[in-house]
């Protein structure tokens, strides 16, 4: 790779300090690093030897542990075409409508995503920071396989611009931009992300007798009598066992492309906990405060939809791929371990509230995290203020 | 009665190029340095010697305006061949030519029994007049300790977990009776106790283990266990308006040494240390001097950093640099002034991260030996990532939020969160460990000379 050493090391002069493309450094900066590490060492004082983590490291371990959701998602994506038509299909067709289906979003995702980092880096003059590269990921995930592609350039402009730049960049945001960007479209082109768009039928496809895309949260929602009984008979027609607890663990069920699968969003949690990306912490709290929650409202509640067994909760929707993808953001969770308990708690907590109380909102998780984004600062406060106190104590002693 | 502390937080780097357990002849230094820059809290050095004066081991050559009684005195005999400032002339560094064999100034001597009859002023008038003061570092703030106060303890480290560390009981070994007058004498200048804190899984050095009159405390776990800061922590932290001294073993052998034979003795044992190092072992050499001699013929490589100290909280200095004040390692490691195509996702089982980031799997092999060179690995980012700092702080300290702090210079935030209680070596492992790379021991520092300074 010396050629390429070399012809970047000839151009640099052009966007150092005085050189005619000055104002573009950050842009090359940020090319010049993703291509070689920086041969830049150690100061005089100090640490002289690093770990070799850093942030482009780091984030990249968090889209290695979203592949699984995001190949299982584009299988699913195909899986749900061809049962929604009543065809049968190989994997390798199944597979490849995801494929024809995701990958648009996927790089209309980056390119925008980061298009919009380019240009605030060159006005702002602060390096190309690397959240986006997980970002530009969780989006795609996080949408419907049928979304428009310019609603998706629009969620992640408005994301990155409103939701980050507006706060000062990468580690200064107070939402997490992902769910900004799922939050603006939920409230903007409602229709295309909320009920039964969670299938890609195809043009003019016609689907088979009794076909529903309803996810079994809105199932749930819309229950009168045993909510497990009615997921249960529910695709009994097209699509048998569809929602039954196994499978919706497992994930082949419409919702969006990369959440249905609770099993892949525990795999990619044993990546980000191995590896130390991921806090552990803020994962277990989310799953156990929805437990927990649906546990108490199985025993206090009183419409069918408080009944459903606390464990289905576990499953159903995108609460997994929230608590491992979205609640771990260490931007916008608690930074205190102790206030990751809270934050982990509470996000689980208010998910199955809002899931079971709010008619407006089948899903919950989205909203129980950006609440929780905001009220990070806030369980903070009450943990180093605790720390401070225990100091102050000590010193009258 | 001594504590029992364990610790669990922390990370051991385990570098390859540990020092032979053997003290290696080797030819005297030729130069020796005296470098106001070793020290933290001096106001502004002035010179006593010129260039030409000959001067005796424990002879004056600088104080500070501000600290006059507190004297830096030559670790040898000879003649000072260049006093080098710089801007505004701020004074850098006073080299001495070593004579071959010392000559050096008488001080008073004592019997131990004698000691136990002096008062705290005679002792530090001594102390100070003959050039061991600067062994005491005074909390908060890691700086000269000021000898017109009365510490509320005094606590010695008696081991040492930094990577590549030398071994204590081989630095210190045979100096038993120094070292018991050291803590005699320590014992007067405190309202307190003097804690000695000595590591629970390796043997303790028969120089720590027979002392008497000491608080025996005893820790275990990974590194940052050795550093004082984080046994005071435990021991009998440090809250505002407290003053506590740290002093190493050596200082208090050189007292010992003063009381008891009456001259300056700098001789120290130096572990040089490090993957370039054809024959890592132990030297004799004396304090300040130049490596010049302890380099010659020992590197296997030519791209190298020396380093006074340790690869955690160590100096670079050249290669006929002299080693720090404080400092019983040198440490000489790989340049890493070279780029990687795409380094930061090329996995590598000579990569090490505390973080057993993707690709990386060194927590299989816990007694592998890296050699690893001072590439930083990336470039400075924005703070992301949360939780790593606290994983490697055995403390009961917020890393994250009072590095912020110092970054706002909030300075009642800085106090609540505890800045009183740690220097730089208390942070290196943040360092260390910091994916965004930022220089936390000099944000630390900017905290704690806010504070000093206001």
């Amino acid at each position: 790779m010396n050629f390429l050493r070399k012809r970047l090391d000839s151009v640099k002069h052009n966007f150092e300090k005085g050189g005619k493309l000055e104002k573009y450094y950050f842009a090359y900066e940020a090319m010049d690093t993703f291509l070689f590490s920086p041969n830049t060492t150690a100061e005089v004082k100090g640490v002289q030897v690093r770990d070799a983590i850093d942030l482009k490291r780091l984030m990249m371990t968090v889209i290695f542990a979203m592949l699984p959701c995001l190949i299982f998602g584009m299988w699913n994506v195909g899986r749900q075409h061809f049962i929604a038509i009543g065809q049968t299909a190989s994997v390798g067709e199944e597979f490849w409508i995801g494929i024809i289906k995701t990958l648009p979003i996927i790089i209309v995702s980056y390119a925008v995503g980061l298009g919009v980092e380019f240009i605030f880096s060159t006005i702002r003059k602060h390096p190309v920071n690397e959240g986006y590269l997980v970002t530009g990921m969780l989006i795609p995930l996080v949408m419907p396989a049928g979304i428009p592609l310019w609603q998706v350039a629009i969620a992640t402009i408005f994301a990155v611009i409103i939701g980050k730049e507006a706060f000062g960049g990468t580690g200064m945001n107070v939402l997490n931009v992902a769910l900004t960007a799922r939050a603006f479209l939920y409230f903007a082109y409602p229709s295309q992300i909320s009920g039964e768009v969670w299938t890609f039928l195809g043009d003019g496809a016609k689907t088979v007798s009794g076909y529903s895309g309803a996810t079994p949260l809105a199932l749930a929602a819309q229950s009168t009598g045993n909510v497990v009984n009615d997921l249960n008979n529910f695709g009994a027609g097209w699509a048998d066992g569809i929602y039954s607890f196994w499978n919706m663990f497992l994930g082949i069920m419409p919702g969006c492309i990369g959440e249905t699968s609770t099993l892949m969003c525990l795999i990619g949690a044993a990546i980000l906990v191995m590896t130390g990306v991921g806090s552990w912490k803020i994962i277990f709290s989310v799953f156990a405060g929805a437990f927990g929650m649906g546990l108490f409202l199985n025993a206090v509640g009183t419409n069918p939809f408080t009944q459903m067994p606390a464990h289905y909760h576990l499953v159903i929707g995108g609460l997994a791929f929230g608590a491992v993808f979205m609640a771990t953001d260490p931007v916008t969770a608690t930074q205190t371990e102790t206030g990751k308990w809270v934050y982990g708690l509470l996000i689980g907590v208010f998910t199955v509230l809002i899931r079971v109380f709010n008619p407006a909102y089948p899903e919950g998780i989205m909203l129980a995290i950006l609440l929780m984004n905001v009220f990070a600062p806030l369980i903070d406060y009450f943990v180093v203020a605790a720390n401070k106190k225990r100091r102050i104590q000590r010193a009258t002693v | 009665m001594g504590k029992f502390i364990r610790l669990k937080k922390g990370f051991n780097i385990n570098l390859a190029g540990k020092a032979a357990p053997k003290i290696a002849d080797s030819e005297p230094a030729e130069t020796i340095s005296l470098k106001p820059s070793d020290f933290h809290g001096l106001y502004m050095p002035k010179v006593v010697v010129k260039e030409g004066d000959i001067v005796k081991a424990g002879s004056p050559v600088f104080h500070d305006k501000k600290l006059e009684s507190i004297q830096f005195t030559s670790p040898v005999s000879g003649e000072v061949v260049e006093i080098k400032r710089g801007e505004k002339r701020l004074l850098l560094e006073v080299k001495i030519l070593a004579d071959k064999k010392s000559d050096y100034v008488n001080f008073k001597k004592f019997s131990i029994s004698e000691i136990g009859n002096l008062s705290a002023e005679n002792i530090k008038a001594q102390i100070l007049e003959a050039g061991v003061w600067p062994n005491f570092v005074q909390r908060p703030f890691g700086t000269i300790a000021d000898p017109a106060v009365t510490p509320k303890a005094i606590h010695i480290s008696a081991f040492d977990t930094h990577p590549l560390a030398p071994d204590y009981s081989i630095l210190f070994k045979g100096q038993d009776q120094f070292f018991q007058a050291g803590v005699d004498i320590l014992k007067k200048l405190t309202s307190g106790a003097v804690n000695l804190n000595v590591h629970t899984t390796s043997d303790i050095a028969t120089v720590f283990s027979q002392v008497k009159g000491a608080e025996v405390n005893k820790f275990s776990g990974p590194h940052p266990a050795s550093c004082v800061g984080v046994q005071i922590h435990h021991i009998d932290p440090i809250s505002k308006g407290d003053i506590v001294w740290t002093i190493n073993p050596f200082g208090v052998i050189q007292i010992g040494k003063l009381f008891l034979n009456g001259v300056y003795d700098a001789s120290k044992i130096v572990a040089v240390v490090g993957s370039e190092v054809k024959a890592p072992q132990y030297y004799k050499t004396v304090t300040s001097a130049s490596i010049k001699k302890l380099v010659a013929n020992n590197l296997s490589s030519e791209n190298v950093r020396f380093i006074s100290g340790n690869p955690l909280t160590g100096t670079r200095i050249e290669s006929d640099g002299h080693i720090g004040f404080h400092d019983h390692q040198l440490t000489v490691l790989p340049e890493g002034n070279h780029h990687e195509f795409i380094g930061w996702i090329t996995p590598g089982a000579n990569k090490l991260s505390f973080q057993r980031a993707w690709g990386l799997f060194s927590f299989l092999t816990p007694s592998k030996e890296f050699k690893l060179d001072t590439n930083t690995h990336g470039e400075p980012r924005a703070f992301v990532q949360t939780g790593v700092f606290e994983r490697v702080m055995p403390m009961d300290i917020l890393p994250t939020h009072l590095i912020k702090s110092i970054l706002a210079e909030d300075v009642d935030e800085m106090e609540a969160l505890g800045i009183y209680e740690v220097i730089e070596e208390d942070f290196a492992l943040c360092e260390f460990v910091d994916v965004s790379k930022h220089n936390i021991q000099d944000i630390l520092r900017d905290g704690l000379e806010l504070i000093r300074k206001s």
